[in-house]
């Protein structure tokens, strides 16, 4: 083969390069930046600290570990545990389960059936957040709502879902949303198995169970691993649950990016939602440099 | 015997496949019989009578029909527009010019843009737009997503570019044509696909995106739907169920219609770029 000739010079590449590099210098760099340095200081929205905001140290920080309010509610401690409740079930359980058991069930099939579930499943991944939250306001309502009517149809007693059970409900809404991203990442990833490793299995007499544990999961374990790793930090930063339960009742469901809007832009205490925002972005880097590693070693032993 | 588990087969394939259809219909089924219905409910009920009117008391609404077609096409298409054109150049020089690290440089961009998001940054973009003097302006919003959406753009139209043969490009330098003129009568016309569909990925992030506006801005006039869809109230402040719903129909129809044009035009399924 012949050598490749450069199609563009570095210079016109440089210059093609240059317009994104300022914006994502100025949008995602920058801030990454400023957020350690505002989380240092007292800065406010208004008043004498938003001009010269006061440099305090590690108070910020201080105050957010604080152990004796860690955990109550509203507080950071409390707040981090009820978004590992959020992330494990709604994203890990729910969402990579339920997209794992849709591309699963439709695997190798075709037809207006598989078409149809596939599409609710987008629509519901795709329609913008708000719109999402209102259909499940109405969804969860106590008196009229269609997941009680269902229940009283089977029997079963109502539940005021958002004030008596608000964790479970933001769990149901974001692994309903989100399922849809899981179900093709993994439907792509079935579609690149070889159909004669499953004949094998039909001729040697295995059952759906056993063909789905033992050839299909581990042929897609990569897939399973990026999939995890893509939904958990989406579904950390997430704001969904402040549309539909504004982080209440009583802050039984202000996960960490709800708690950093409430102290940055409902109290106006910059300096504590940097310090939150900090404290995220140090989880985010821990889950993509997790994601990087297992890239790292695969790319290795292949 | 073997007959009788088809058909039991087929029968349990198709109570499955009700099940699952019904998991995801059922939450929106009240959102779409609501809005043409006369009388605000939030059960699941046939519209009776069935109204067209409460599609007309939204349109009669200046500030909602300013949100929806004013602000939110200014700032989802002002985005669209500049993610697109940048990406484009970013991700075409990315692969065909000697940048040294590009790879690291594209895996770099995509890590960094998760790490520093939306929610974890919300302080400091403010601060940020609040010093450039644009809070409350359709350019900061604009600013704002194109940042935030830049990087993983650029990553799906890079897949793109590689995967194009470069033996037009060649051929047109081997001509004569100038880097520019070579790009723009060659490449363009071939990476016209990948546009689009980096383009409605754009459009649609920033037509749902609620976080951005709802802390950049601050006039109701200024407002995309997102957010105005908060606004029909009575006075009384309980929400005017018919008129939301109505208003959440409209502003849904362009995200729909667009997820059908994509799948009508490429098939809306993942390829290989996004594997491992």
């Amino acid at each position: 083969m012949h050598e490749r000739r450069t199609i563009l010079p570095l210079r016109t590449g440089l210059l093609f390069l240059g317009p994104a590099a300022l914006f994502i210098g100025a949008f995602i760099l920058l801030p990454f930046f400023w957020i350690a340095g505002v989380s240092f200081t007292n800065r406010s929205l208004t008043g004498a600290t938003a001009a010269n905001p006061q440099f305090v140290g590690l108070q910020n920080y201080l105050k957010l570990f604080d152990l004796s309010t860690f955990m109550n509610p509203g507080q950071f401690g409390s707040s981090l545990v009820i978004t590992g409740q959020f992330v494990f079930w709604s994203a890990i359980v729910g969402q990579a389960v339920l997209g794992l058991l849709l591309a699963w069930f439709f695997y190798r099939r075709t037809g207006w059936v598989k078409e149809s579930v596939q599409t609710l499943a987008i629509v519901a991944w795709i329609i913008p957040d708000v719109v999402v939250a209102f259909a499940w306001n109405a969804f969860l309502d106590y008196d009229g709502g269609t997941l009680n009517w269902l229940f009283g149809l089977v029997g079963l007693h109502k539940v005021d879902w958002l004030l008596a059970m608000p964790l479970l409900s933001i769990v149901l809404f974001n692994a309903w949303r989100g399922s849809a991203f899981s179900m093709l990442l993994f439907s792509s990833a079935l579609g690149s198995i070889p159909p004669s490793y499953l004949e094998t299995a039909d001729v040697a007499g295995a059952g759906p169970w056993q063909r789905l544990k033992d050839i299909i999961l581990p042929l897609i374990r990569t897939h399973i691993v990026t999939d995890l790793i893509l939904i958990t930090l989406w579904t950390f930063n997430t704001f969904g649950p402040f549309l539909l339960t504004g982080g209440g009742p009583a802050f039984r469901t202000e996960v960490v990016s709800v708690l950093t809007y409430r102290m940055a832009f409902k109290y106006f205490d910059f300096g504590t939602g940097s310090a939150l925002g900090m404290v995220m972005m140090l989880i985010n880097l821990g889950f993509a440099l997790v994601y990087l590693g297992l890239l790292r070693r695969q790319g290795g032993s292949r | 015997m073997k007959v009788v588990r088809h058909v039991l087969g087929r029968l349990a394939f198709y109570v499955a496949s009700a099940v699952f259809a019904a998991v995801f219909a059922l939450p929106l089924v009240w959102l779409v019989f609501a809005p043409f219905g006369a009388k605000a409910r939030l059960s699941v009920a046939l519209p009776d009578p069935f109204t067209l009117s409460n599609f007309g008391k939204v349109f009669a609404n200046t500030f909602a029909v300013r949100a929806l077609f004013q602000n939110s096409i200014i700032q989802a298409v002002g985005t669209m527009l500049l993610v697109t054109l940048l990406a484009t150049l970013a991700a075409y020089a990315l692969s065909r010019a000697p940048i040294r690290g590009r790879d690291a440089l594209s895996y770099g961009l995509v890590l960094f843009s998760s790490i520093v998001t939306g929610t974890a940054a919300m302080v400091p973009i403010f601060l940020l737009i609040f010093n450039m003097g644009l809070i409350d302006t359709h350019m900061g919003v604009i600013l704002v997503f194109t940042g935030g959406l830049l990087p993983a753009a650029i990553f799906i139209m890079r897949d793109f570019v590689d995967s194009i043969p470069r033996s037009y490009e060649e051929s047109a330098l081997v001509a004569g044509a100038s880097p520019w003129g070579m790009f723009r009568d060659i490449a363009l016309p071939i990476v016209r696909p990948g546009m689009m569909v980096v383009g409605v990925w754009t459009f649609v992030n920033v037509w749902g995106g609620f976080l951005v506006p709802f802390i950049l801005l601050r006039s109701p006039t200024k407002m995309p739907a997102a957010v105005a869809i908060y606004s029909f109230y009575t006075e009384g402040g309980t929400p005017i169920i018919t008129l939301t719903t109505a208003y959440a129909l409209l502003y849904t129809l362009p995200v729909l219609a667009l997820y059908l044009f994509v799948n009508w035009k490429y098939g809306f399924r993942f390829f290989g770029g996004i594997k491992s």
